[in-house]
């Protein structure tokens, strides 16, 4: 019996599929895994803490100062693309209403409300960043540090939702013409990621201080290993009361403000 | 069966046919030469032994691997060396290391990666020296 004219084009249409389908790229391609060899010694010394720190010390800091601010954006490719729509950022500064809302009230003196605030990611112990992302594009190291894959992020912005303190950015558009100076030594970012500050763990595997606390002439930002009670952030944490931001949320920062 | 408009259909079916067929039968006979892959870069000239992180056939076929293990190993586990099966150490990095020897990307990495219409997305953010120089 004849086909139909309905069952005519069925017979079309897959028989165009079948013609497409050699061409398509193999779903199956097999994974050989490359063994790799145990890691060699690094070259240079690289610095290791069981949980690395940050004290920040504002009324240290001399009026009008961004020069952390400006040390790690060159360190780490961060454009500067001056709308605060698309604005991308590792460290800023903030005033102490906006960081401390539970301790801020109106007999506040002038020499705290007016400052300017060091603020960066936190590296929380209990990072929900870390937990909302997809990917895991977004994960904390044994010590401490809340790293991002770049490689992994699909810009999907759930860590930016569930980060309580603003410390991640979208690059909702290329970043590099924005750059103004390439540093060669470390790579940008591309539209559609997040970004955020990683406590320079590049620069800690080189055995290097972070850009911040390297760039500040008045020592108003000290970063340590917390599990050493010799260590600078112990010594300044011990000379009295110092503040996280929002503990009461449970994420357990790590970057402590003495005010 | 009566098939409305059949001189239309049956054309229409030839000329699809010649067109989804049209690279093979174009191409037919005419071989295309490989690329032509540069490695006179200084760095690789003041070389003793000319050997990259592997040996050269390894590397044509595994590069891509290599590298994945060399990212996921360095931003994940902190890996930042790489003993090579001979005992040679290599800073893993690969504008530091990779294109420090093959820095003429151009006729080397994009030569071989347009001829087998490879796309690798390494470059939108990892930095090519010659270009920001
Ligand atoms: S401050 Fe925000 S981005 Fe940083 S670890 Fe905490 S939740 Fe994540
Ligand atoms: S935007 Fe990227 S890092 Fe953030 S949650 Fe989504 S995949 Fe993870």
């Amino acid at each position: 019996m004849a086909p139909t004219r309905r069952e005519f084009l069925k017979i079309a249409g897959f028989s165009a599929v079948g013609l497409v389908l050699p061409f398509l790229p193999s779903l199956s391609s097999a994974q050989a895994g490359i063994p790799l060899s145990p890691a060699a010694p690094g070259r240079l010394q690289a610095l290791k803490a069981k949980r690395w720190a940050m004290t920040v010390e504002p009324r240290k800091c001399r009026p009008g100062c961004t020069d952390c601010i400006t040390a790690c954006h060159l360190e780490h490719n961060v454009p500067v693309i001056g709308n605060p729509k698309d604005d991308v950022h590792w460290i800023g500064l903030e005033r102490v209403e906006h960081i401390f809302p539970a301790e801020a009230h109106p007999r506040l003196p002038e020499s705290i409300t007016k400052l300017p605030v060091p603020v960066l990611c936190n590296h929380c112990e209990n990072p929900p960043c870390v937990r909302v992302c997809p990917t895991q594009a977004t994960f904390k190291r044994a010590d401490g540090i809340v790293m991002m894959d770049y490689h992994r992020c699909i810009g999907c912005r759930f860590c930016m939702a569930a980060c309580p303190y603003g410390s991640r950015s979208m690059n909702y558009r290329d970043p590099r013409p924005f750059i103004r100076k390439i540093n060669q030594a470390f790579p940008t970012r591309t539209k559609g990621v997040v970004e955020k500050c990683n406590f320079c763990e590049e620069r800690l595997a080189r055995g290097i201080f972070p850009a911040c606390v390297i760039a500040c002439k008045d020592k108003a930002l000290a970063f340590c290993d917390l599990e050493d009670p010799r260590s600078e952030v112990r010594l300044i944490l011990d000379k009295g009361l110092s503040l996280r931001r929002r503990p009461e949320l449970g994420t357990g920062p790590q970057v402590y403000y003495i005010l | 069966m009566k098939l409305y408009n059949r001189g239309m259909i049956i054309a229409g079916i030839v000329v699809f046919l010649i067109v989804a067929t049209f690279p093979f039968w174009y191409g037919r006979g005419k071989a295309v030469s490989p690329p032509d892959l540069k490695l006179d870069t200084p760095a690789i000239q003041q070389l003793k032994e000319k050997l990259c992180v592997e040996t050269a056939p390894y590397m044509r076929a595994n590069h891509m691997k290599l590298l994945a293990a060399w990212r996921d190993g360095a931003v994940r586990e902190g890996n930042r060396s790489y003993r090579t099966a001979d005992g040679r150490v290599f800073q893993v990095s690969l504008t530091g290391t990779c294109l420090e020897c093959h820095s003429n990307k151009k006729q080397f990495c994009d030569r071989c990666h347009d001829y087998a219409g490879a796309k690798p997305a390494c470059w939108s953010c990892h930095i090519i020296p010659e270009e920001v120089r």
